[in-house]
């Protein structure tokens, strides 16, 4: 009987141990991804971008819009690389200035991601590598 | 008694202290300068003659004319920039606009931006800059004109060192200074455009300018 129940607590006690690593293991990756993602904006996107995400005026979009950062997430990484032309609505206004081509590798371009979906009010979660691959295959 | 002497060298000191922190702090005069002698109603007198912007004409984003002679009555600070520029024209004008809003309703005082890039940078290019930047009236200037004219004023004038460079970002580097000129056409300040520190600083030094008595201005 009171095997059985040390036994159980022993079980418990992995179970909650193991959902813990697990998690610890994600949140330090999220971590990278954002650290790097950090440096890369500072050096590519924050001259237009600016400190906050908030952009310029109606010449450069603002970073802040979660919905347009979601219904957008698997072509973002196409963006950074190739540039954006076109008519684009964010934050409820329009703009159509070109953005230039950034020759980001998929490692960094998902760590870019990552940073900007995480920062400026934004809370999307990590974009992996992975993912970034295999939107780039997909550009247009 | 010779208590009191010290105690009277310790006022006067004070108050000469005093008296020195209530003056008003002026900005100083930068650029080349040369002694000019002269002779008026038979006697010697020697001037001091300080470096100022040479006459120039260009046209704004509304199409209009403007020469030196626009600015007689204002100060102003001028920059260089073009509209397609990833660099740092963002930045210098993010921070431009925070001088714009703190004096876009002060009579005598404008902002002159000059495109270095006129082959793209046409009149209708520069005024739908200005709208998108949110830009309206007469205080903020985009000023377009011959490339040579531009960079002579900005290399031989404004010390700004402005050149062709078709290996930089954008196909010309420059350097994203702010110089504030005052009504005399004299250079007062020189401003890194992309540091905010420094633009704050201007916007407290273009208050104090704006303050500096008339007398000095009629020369």
């Amino acid at each position: 009987m009171k095997f059985k129940k040390n036994g159980a607590i022993l079980c418990c006690l992995s179970a909650i141990l193991f959902i813990a690593a697990c998690e610890n293991q994600e949140s330090v990756e999220f971590k990278r991804y954002y650290s790097n993602g950090s440096l890369i904006y500072q050096q590519h996107c924050q001259n237009c971008h600016g400190t906050n995400g908030e952009g310029l005026s109606a010449l450069i979009p603002p970073l802040t819009d979660s919905v347009y950062l979601k219904n957008n997430r698997n072509s973002l990484a196409c963006y950074i690389r190739n540039g954006l032309k076109g008519k684009i609505t964010l934050d409820g206004k329009e703009f159509d200035d070109a953005m230039p081509a950034n020759n980001l590798a998929p490692m960094e371009a998902a760590e870019v991601i990552t940073y900007i979906q995480n920062s400026f009010g934004n809370k999307l979660g990590l974009t992996t590598i992975d993912q970034a691959e295999s939107d780039l295959e997909k550009c247009k | 008694m010779r208590n009191f002497a010290w105690a009277f060298v310790l006022i006067s000191v004070v108050s000469a202290c005093t008296f020195n922190s209530n003056d008003k702090k002026t900005l100083p005069i930068l650029g080349s300068r040369k002694l000019e002698t002269k002779t008026v109603d038979g006697k010697t007198v020697t001037d001091t003659v300080y470096q100022t912007i040479t006459p120039f004409k260009f046209v704004n984003q509304y199409g209009d004319s403007i020469t030196n002679k626009s600015l007689d009555a204002d100060i102003y600070v001028a920059d260089f920039f073009f509209t397609t520029c990833p660099s740092i024209c963002p930045v210098m004008h993010r921070n431009m606009l925070k001088v714009y809003n703190t004096f876009k309703n002060t009579g005598d005082f404008k902002i002159l931006s000059h495109t270095i890039d006129p082959k793209h940078d046409s009149v209708p290019v520069l005024k739908k800059y200005a709208d998108k930047l949110g830009v309206t009236g007469n205080t903020w200037w985009f000023l377009q004109g011959k490339k040579e004219s531009t960079y002579e004023l900005a290399e031989k004038h404004y010390m700004v060192a402005v050149k062709g460079d078709s290996t930089a970002a954008g196909g010309y580097i420059h350097s994203g200074y702010f110089i504030l000129v005052d009504k005399q056409k004299r250079i007062r300040g020189v401003y890194d455009g992309t540091d905010p520190n420094q633009v704050d600083q201007m916007i407290g030094d273009i208050k104090t300018l704006l303050a500096e008595p008339d007398e000095n201005i009629a020369q």
